[in-house]
């Protein structure tokens, strides 16, 4: 039995913590871009918080990530720092990716994050390199990679995966099923009663969780991970949850409801964890609150401290192409 | 803008260093070995690379010496080898992949052109993936369309990668040392009919520096400038030319990214007639590029004939020998290009 997360305070109040910082981050990156302040486009995960929560409790810091265009939720679930990537959204010189890389590839390898991908899928193949380079070094170091249900269509991801599998990597496929890959609904385009049914085809074990639910992608993630630090191959896990607002700013809604979307509004992990964790006598109100002002507070400080910042330089551009 | 030229590293190993008889096969198996015996971190990942020795047989018997750990054989699966190359590479490790015809990159290139390139810059310069992948490539075989092009542009044409193409044995194993060294992804393009062919080959850890051309030849008249197995065969028509009083110098870029431009620009303005010779189609090829550096130059106040290109024809390569043959410069082309460049300017 896994520690029962809205039980315990300092557990409690992280993963709240956690899930907040994601969903203000990218109101006040919405809200920024909505005002002419921020430049390119940008992928909001907002009310699929609990996914990178719940799985990024499950690890280690030195553990790797491989992210997604709509990867703000991993990048600060894996431990990043919202200043650093305000700046990098923000076009600014102490941004994570010095204004080269932007919402897109933000990755931050101190926390073992491998970065962001532009490219649907494109990070299953290296999350499977990254498990095969911990495993002939010898270390015990497990990696994740999230990707959406649309990555499921992608021939990276089954190669990625056919690899991961016929070398027992220590890696976990960490689907987050928004429903929909862009427009194309995922129950449309995937003939499977679930997604984690695809698993068995490629002899590894699958589970489906609620993705709103943190306790739930913790102990899959958990258990998935635990097997794979012990050797036991890799393991896909499907996360059910819904991106709230469009695929990008393109996104006019025409291929959902706005019932469907008010019915997954109502199921908001943020809510419904608070209320697990006073029921469960983890937090207190109190806590609740302060855990909210806290982050809101740091998130207006890393506003105002990346927006101080210098502007990306464009005097070193071409020397930035290799490394020495 | 020309294609970045980088600072000369240090020469190559004297000429008086030991050497010994060797294949270019052979050459780059004993470039992997030199590499793996040095640095745990160094593996080679491709298909059949294990026990069947790889398709050219370049990885041979070294399953048998290093173990399937570090010789590891992979399914069928182009971009999730070099997607597992990249992610290995950006954790600690040095991986060496080979893909089995050059051809085949095309089912990785999401892997080569948008991963392993971009990462270093996009990501801020906060990561490296130093990654060597081994691909070969060129006509000659009767393997036709799929299995004999020269793509070497497809990659010069993307900024993040470096990109050599030995001539010789011993370039095989220097470059590939060179590459194995370097901190970004190289590609590293052999040739199929070179693979069989033989060489004074330097012995122990030696290096080709990367981004220094050889001049193999040196003359008076004309300086031609040839890629892969074109080299030799401009080698072959240079001596036929002597034979009829024209003196060639030969320059192989061996780097095509970064290239040595300062070579090429020395030899040009030396001669005054300059004759470039690939094997790749001619459109937008490695040697249109070179052309224009020439032209962009000083060395075009140098010049005494127009810049003469010798490409392979813009057509899929055909199967059958008289064809196929046909599709690439051959060593009479280059003589007759050459001839016709010194007698008429």
């Amino acid at each position: 039995m896994n520690t029962q997360i809205v039980a315990d305070r300092e557990l409690a109040a992280a993963s709240l913590a956690t899930m907040w910082k994601i969903r203000r981050f990218e109101e006040a990156v919405e809200d920024l871009y909505g005002r002419g302040l921020m430049h390119g486009t940008m992928h909001l995960s907002i009310g699929q918080e609990a996914v990178p929560t719940g799985a990024c409790l499950a690890l280690n810091k030195d553990d790797y990530i491989t992210s997604t265009h709509r990867g703000h939720g991993h990048c600060i679930a894996k431990g990043a720092d919202m200043e650093r990537m305000m700046a990098e959204l923000l076009a600014k010189e102490t941004g994570y990716c010095r204004g080269r890389g932007g919402s897109m590839h933000i990755a931050d390898t101190e926390t073992g994050n491998l970065g962001a991908n532009g490219i649907v899928a494109g990070g299953i193949p290296i999350a499977t390199g990254a498990a095969l380079s911990a495993k002939m070094r010898g270390t015990k170091q497990v990696a994740v990679s999230f990707h959406g249900d649309g990555a499921m269509g992608e021939g990276a991801w089954h190669e990625g995966v056919v690899l991961a599998a016929m070398w027992q990597l220590p890696v976990v496929f960490l689907c987050e099923n928004n429903l929909y890959g862009m427009s194309m609904s995922s129950e449309k385009a995937f003939n499977l009663d679930q997604l984690s049914d695809r698993a068995k085809g490629y002899g590894i074990p699958g589970v489906t969780v609620d993705g709103n639910d943190v306790q739930a992608v913790y102990d899959a993630t958990k258990e998935a991970v635990d097997r794979a630090r012990a050797g036991g191959g890799p393991t896909f896990i499907e996360a059910k949850t819904y991106r709230w607002r469009g695929h990008s700013k393109s996104d006019k809604n025409l291929y959902r409801t706005r019932d469907e979307i008010d019915e997954w509004r109502g199921k908001d992990p943020i809510p419904h964890f608070e209320a697990l964790a006073l029921a469960a006598g983890g937090l207190t109100q109190a806590d609740i609150d302060a855990v909210r002002d806290n982050v809101r507070t740091e998130l207006r400080s890393a506003v105002q401290r990346a927006n101080a910042a210098p502007d990306a330089t464009a005097d070193d551009l071409l020397s930035a192409v290799y490394a020495r | 803008m020309t294609i970045e030229t980088t600072a000369a590293q240090p020469a190559a190993a004297p000429a008086t260093a030991e050497t010994v008889t060797m294949t270019y096969s052979e050459a780059i198996r004993d470039a992997m070995r030199i590499a793996m015996a040095k640095d745990p971190a160094v593996f080679i990942m491709g298909e059949d690379v294990g026990t069947y020795g790889g398709a050219f047989g370049v990885t041979g018997e070294l399953i048998n010496e290093i173990g399937p750990d570090r010789i590891r054989d992979t399914t069928i699966s182009e971009l999730g080898i070099m997607g597992a190359g990249v992610g290995a590479a950006m954790t600690g490790m040095r991986p060496i992949v080979e893909i089995q015809f050059s051809d085949f990159t095309a089912q990785a290139m999401d892997q080569i052109a948008n991963q392993a390139a971009k990462i270093h810059f996009m990501l801020g310069g906060a990561v490296s993936v130093p990654m060597v992948i081994r691909a070969p490539g060129g006509s000659g075989t009767g393997a036709a369309a799929q299995h004999s092009q020269s793509l070497e542009a497809w990659f010069v044409h993307i900024p993040g990668l470096k990109v050599v193409m030995p001539a010789t044995a011993d370039d095989a194993k220097g470059l590939l040392l060179s590459a194995i060294d370097d901190p970004n992804p190289v590609m590293v393009i052999e040739h199929k009919l070179l693979y069989k062919t033989s060489g004074e080959v330097r012995t122990g850890d030696i290096r080709t520096p990367l981004g220094v051309a050889a001049v193999p030849r040196e003359g008076k008249d004309l300086t031609i400038i040839a890629t892969g197995v074109e080299v030799s065969r401009a080698l072959e028509a240079a001596e036929i030319l002597a034979a009829d009083g024209i003196e060639a110098t030969v320059v192989d870029p061996r780097t095509l990214k970064p290239l040595d431009s300062d070579t090429i620009l020395r030899t040009v303005k030396a001669t005054g007639r300059v004759l470039l010779v690939q094997e790749a189609v001619r459109t937008l090829g490695f040697m249109s590029e070179v052309s224009a550096i020439i032209s962009e130059s000083d060395a075009f106040g140098y010049l005494r004939a127009p810049i003469k290109r010798l490409a392979g024809l813009d057509i899929p390569i055909p199967y059958a020998p008289k064809l196929e043959r046909a599709s690439v410069p051959q060593v009479e082309d280059i003589v007759a290009a050459a001839t016709d460049l010194v007698r008429k300017w």
